[in-house]
């Protein structure tokens, strides 16, 4: 099967994935990102999204936890990692495992 | 007759509950060796990715906002990924590989246009697509896998909390019962036969 890729975020950030070939669609605020969310979602195997909108969205993005497709990847935006990643991470492993082994220090 | 059944449902359910803890211990192992993976990928995919946006918002800021539309407003090769599905413990979980090979040679727009640090942006976010995706595949998996573990878990726990000591009371109920009726049966013929 072959998968598209597309990134959903705000203006700024995401104009250099689409130089590199990556289907862009803007979305400035909350519920845009949803609507633009679920048309992509259709389409699309691979879609990447902003920090800043993943966060306002976690409940929303949860849908897409049940089947292994589309994947849904929060990538950090232009003004940097605010750790978000690593907290999905985080609330996975003590989900899975109970424990903290990745952040333990 | 009912207590046949339900020693063999005992059975069963002790056997399947051993079934189902060697799978939650090896779905537990092969969970640790992936969430390494993952945070491995993240750490190394958002540092190259946040320092490249911010040489990207520099370039920006050098160029006039309508060239920066222009050059960027060009579609390009669109990069297509190959997508399957790998089982990793009964788990379907993605398996993704980037296709056409990121052609970094060429840019969608005039050299004229834009400062050479879009150039450079643009090259490094091609180079870190593949393990961009890559971490998108692994950290599904993640997802998927907490889920099925905590699944699996609560199964487990369903059958050696529940299911399997309301069995054994019940086994244990039956069978005290029986022999009660047979030591009564003993003492009626006892008392019959000391009457005659």
């Amino acid at each position: 099967m072959v998968g598209k890729i597309a990134i959903v975020g705000d203006g700024d950030s995401i104009m250099v994935f689409k130089a590199a070939g990556v289907a862009t669609f803007p979305a400035e605020d909350e519920k845009k990102a949803r609507d633009v969310l679920r048309k992509v979602a259709q389409e699309y195997q691979v879609i990447f999204v902003t920090e800043e909108l993943s966060r306002k969205l976690g409940d929303f993005l949860k849908r897409f936890d049940e089947t292994p497709y589309p994947v849904v990847l929060t990538v950090p935006s232009g003004k940097g990692s605010s750790g978000y990643g690593d907290e999905m991470l985080r609330s996975a492993m003590e989900r899975a495992l109970g424990v903290d082994i990745l952040f333990q220090k | 007759m009912e207590l046949k059944k339900l020693k063999a449902r005992l059975a069963t359910a002790v056997r399947g509950h051993k079934l189902l803890k060697d799978k939650s211990d090896e779905m537990i192992r092969r969970f640790t060796l992936i969430i390494r993976e993952n945070k491995r990928l993240r750490d190394e995919v958002e540092a190259s990715l946040a320092n490249t946006l911010r040489q990207f918002s520099v370039a920006r800021s050098l160029t006039p906002e309508y060239a920066v539309e222009a050059a960027f407003g060009m579609p390009t090769a669109a990069v297509t990924a190959e997508c399957g599905v790998e089982s990793v413990m009964g788990v379907d979980v993605p398996k993704i590989e980037l296709t056409s090979s990121v052609r970094t040679d060429i840019l969608p727009y005039a050299y004229s246009e834009i400062t050479s640090e879009a150039d450079e942006s643009v090259r490094e976010i091609s180079s870190v697509l593949p393990s961009l995706v890559k971490l998108a595949a692994v950290e599904k998996s993640v997802r998927l896998l907490a889920d099925e573990i905590e699944r699996n878990k609560r199964r487990v726990n369903a059958l050696e909390y529940v299911m399997i000591p309301q069995l054994e009371e019940t086994i244990k109920y039956i069978r005290d019962k029986l022999d009660e009726n047979e030591r009564a049966a003993i003492i009626r013929l006892m008392k019959v036969k000391n009457k005659a």
